[in-house]
C-alpha cells in the first residue's frame, strides 16, 4: 500500500474504492450467514471508511504485518469484526477463503478481534469503550520512538456512553496526540434502540471540541469526504482529530438499513440472496 | 523476633530508576498517586518516559496496552484497590488477552493501609489478578525482595502483578537471598508443620515458628512470594515432609494464597491445610498494628492454628 500526502484522488480511484467497500459488504453478508451469527448492521455502516483506510489512506504492508513504521488501526467497536476481517483479507493479510471460518471452532477469525490470533489485527477488542485509550498508547510510543506512523481508531456511537472514552479524550488532548485520527461511526442505533432514546450522547461535535479535539463532520459514505478528512487530520498540529462520520446502519442492503434487528443478527438464506443482489453481485 | 523494617515502595522507586537508566524502552504510568507509589522517583529522572494519566485507572491500563503493543515495557502503578478493581476489565481485555508486557505494581495492598479505611484497603486484589490467564502474581515479602521482583519481571514475558504494602515490612531477606519468579524459598526447615506465608506474613510465620519451637514443635517456613504460578515442587516436598500446612496472608482468606495451596493439596495429595488471613469482611480505619490484631493477622493466631492442625494430622 502506498502512503499518500494531500493529493487529489482521481474519480477513477474513487470508483475503485467504492468497489472495495461493496466487496467488503458482500463478504459481511456471506460471513455472517455462514456463521449463523455476528453483527452485519455496524459492519455495513463503516465499510466505506474501512475501504478508504486500507486501500488508500493507511501506510501498511500486508506481507509484513509487524512492519515497525506501519500505520495502526484499533477497531474499538470490536463487534464490527466481519467488515474488518473482510478488509484485512482483501488487503492480503490472510486468504479471502478463510472469511467463511468466522466464529467457527479453531478459526483465526474470532467473533471479536484477537490480536494474538489474526494477522493484521492490532488490538483485541470487544469490550466497548477501550480502543481509544489503546490508540493513545500506541501514539505515545510513536512519539517516544520518533516514528511518523499514525494511529487510527474506529469507535461506535454507543461507545460514547462509556466513561473510559472520555478519559481517553482527555489524555489524547492533554498529551497533544496529533498522530491520532479517530472515527466515530455515527449510525445512531445501538442494540436496545436509538442512541438518543437509550442514553443521549449529543451534542457530539461540541463535546469533542470541548475536550480539546479537532472535530471534522462528514458523510461517512462519501469516499472523497473520508479521504479529505484524513488528509486534514494529518495537517493539524498539537491536537488529535475526531472525525464524526454520519452513517446509516446496514448501509447498502435495504432491509438492513436503519434496522436495529440486524445489529446482531445474521441474514437467513433468502436475505443473503436478496442482499447480495442489491449489492450488485451477479451469480 | 526483633525485626528491622524497610519500605517496599522505596525499593520499587529505586529499582525503577535503575531500570530506566539501563533500558530506554521502559515507560511508567501512574494515576495521580505517583508520590505514594514512588513512581515519582522515575518521573523526576525520566520525565519524557513518565505519563500521569490522572484519576483514570481504566484509561491508564488501556494506554499501557497501547504502549506495550508498540514494543514498550510498561510499568503502571496505583493503590492496589484501584489498580486491580477499578480497571479489572481493562486488565483482562486489553492487557491479559493480547498478553502484553504490562507490569502492574500496586502499593497500599491489604489492611495495613490503616486510617484510610475499607475504601482504600484491599483484601481482594490477589483473587482478581490470579484468576486472569497469562497473569503472573508476585507478593514480595520485604523491601529487598521488592527490588528483586521489579527487576525480575523485566525478563518475564506478559503481564505481571506485584503487590506492595504501605507500611514498612520486617526485613527477612538479604541482598544475597535467592529470588526467582515461581520459586518459593524455604526460610527454615522443620518436621511437624509447614507455615507458608506471603508478604509481611512470612515474618509472622518466622515468629510463630520460634514460638512453636519453645513448645516443642518444629515448623518449616516457606516464603511463597509467587502466588501464580505456584511453586508446586516446593509444595509437594512440604506435603511429604510435614503433611500439615498453615497458610498466612494479608488477603481475603477465601481467595488468595490459602485457596491456591488448598486447590493443589486437594488435587495432589492428602494433607491438613489451615488458612490464616483476613476474614471475608471489609476492613476499617485504625492503626496498622491494631488492624492486624483485630483481623487475626498475628503470629499468635498462626501458632494456635498450627497447633490445631498438628493435632488433627
Amino acid at each position: 500500500m502506498r502512503c499518500i500526502s494531500l493529493s487529489n484522488t482521481s474519480d477513477e480511484e474513487i470508483v475503485l474504492l467504492r468497489r472495495k467497500a461493496n466487496l467488503i459488504r458482500q463478504h459481511v453478508l456471506r460471513m455472517t450467514f455462514a456463521a449463523g451469527s455476528g453483527h452485519p448492521g455496524g459492519s455495513l455502516s463503516y465499510a466505506d471508511i474501512l475501504a478508504a483506510l486500507y486501500f488508500k489512506v493507511m501506510n501498511h504492508r500486508p506481507t509484513d504485518p509487524m512492519w515497525e513504521d506501519r500505520d495502526r488501526l484499533v477497531l474499538s467497536k470490536g463487534h464490527a469484526a466481519p467488515a474488518y476481517y473482510a478488509a484485512l483479507s482483501e488487503s492480503g493479510y490472510f486468504p479471502v477463503t478463510e472469511l467463511l471460518e468466522l466464529r467457527k471452532l479453531g478459526s483465526r477469525l474470532q467473533g471479536h478481534p484477537s490480536r494474538a490470533k489474526t494477522p493484521g489485527v492490532e488490538m483485541s477488542t470487544g469490550s466497548l469503550g477501550q480502543g481509544l485509550s489503546v490508540a493513545n498508547g500506541m501514539a505515545l510510543a510513536a512519539r517516544l520512538d520518533r516514528r511518523s506512523y499514525r494511529v487510527f481508531c474506529l469507535c461506535g456511537d454507543g461507545e460514547m456512553q462509556s466513561g473510559q472514552i472520555w478519559e481517553a479524550a482527555m489524555l489524547g488532548a492533554h498529551y497533544r496526540l496529533d498522530n491520532v485520527t479517530a472515527f466515530l461511526d455515527r449510525n445512531r442505533l445501538q442494540i436496545d434502540g436509538p442512541t438518543e432514546t437509550i442514553m443521549a450522547i449529543e451534542p457530539l461535535a461540541k463535546k469533542w471540541d470541548a475536550f480539546g479535539w479537532n472535530v471534522i463532520e462528514i458523510d461517512g459514505h462519501d469516499m472523497k469526504q473520508i479521504i479529505d478528512a484524513c488528509d486534514k487530520a494529518k495537517l493539524v498540529k498539537g491536537k488529535p482529530t475526531m472525525i464524526i462520520a454520519h452513517t446509516v446502519k446496514g448501509k447498502g442492503v435495504s432491509f438492513m438499513e436503519n434496522s436495529i434487528a440486524f445489529h446482531g443478527k445474521a441474514p437467513n438464506e433468502e436475505e443473503l440472496k436478496r442482499g447480495l443482489r442489491e449489492l450488485g453481485e451477479h451469480p | 523476633m526483633k525485626w528491622t523494617y524497610a519500605s517496599q515502595r522505596k525499593e520499587y522507586g529505586r529499582a525503577l530508576v535503575e531500570i530506566g537508566q539501563s533500558r530506554s524502552d521502559v515507560v511508567v504510568l501512574d494515576a495521580d498517586l505517583s508520590s505514594s507509589t514512588r513512581t515519582s522517583d522515575f518521573a523526576k529522572k525520566f520525565p519524557e518516559r513518565f505519563f500521569n494519566c490522572g484519576i483514570a485507572e481504566q484509561d491508564m491500563m488501556g494506554t499501557a496496552a497501547g504502549l506495550a503493543a508498540s514494543g514498550k515495557m510498561v510499568f503502571a502503578s496505583s493503590f492496589a484497590v484501584f489498580a486491580t478493581g477499578r480497571c479489572w476489565d481493562q486488565i483482562r481485555q486489553s492487557i491479559c488477552y493480547p498478553n502484553f508486557n504490562v507490569k502492574i505494581v500496586a502499593s497500599h495492598a491489604g489492611i495495613t493501609v490503616g486510617g484510610d479505611g475499607a475504601s482504600h484497603q484491599t483484601a481482594e486484589d490477589i483473587a482478581l489478578m490470579r484468576t486472569l490467564p497469562n497473569m503472573t502474581v508476585i507478593v514480595p515479602a520485604d523491601a529487598m525482595e521488592t527490588y528483586k521482583a521489579v527487576k525480575a519481571v523485566l525478563d518475564r514475558p506478559g503481564p505481571c502483578y506485584i503487590r506492595l504494602g504501605r507500611v514498612d515490612f520486617p526485613v527477612i531477606t538479604s541482598p544475597d537471598s535467592p529470588f526467582r519468579i515461581g520459586i518459593a524459598n524455604v526460610m527454615q526447615e522443620g518436621d511437624d508443620v509447614t507455615l507458608i506465608g506471603s508478604g509481611q506474613m512470612v515474618a509472622l510465620c518466622l515468629d510463630a515458628a520460634e514460638e512453636l519451637q519453645k513448645r516443642g514443635l518444629s515448623a518449616q517456613v516457606i516464603n511463597m512470594s509467587t502466588i501464580k504460578p505456584l511453586d508446586e515442587i516446593t509444595l509437594h516436598n512440604a506435603i511429604k515432609r510435614t503433611g500439615c500446612i498453615v497458610t498466612a496472608e494479608e488477603h481475603n482468606v477465601l481467595t488468595g494464597l490459602g485457596s491456591a495451596v488448598g486447590l493443589y493439596v486437594a488435587e495432589h495429595g492428602s494433607c491438613i491445610v489451615r488458612c490464616v488471613g483476613i476474614p471475608d469482611a471489609f476492613g476499617e480505619s485504625g492503626e496498622s498494628e491494631e488492624l492486624m490484631v483485630k483481623y487475626g493477622l498475628t503470629s499468635a493466631r498462626i501458632v494456635e492454628t498450627a497447633e490445631e492442625a498438628i493435632r488433627r494430622s
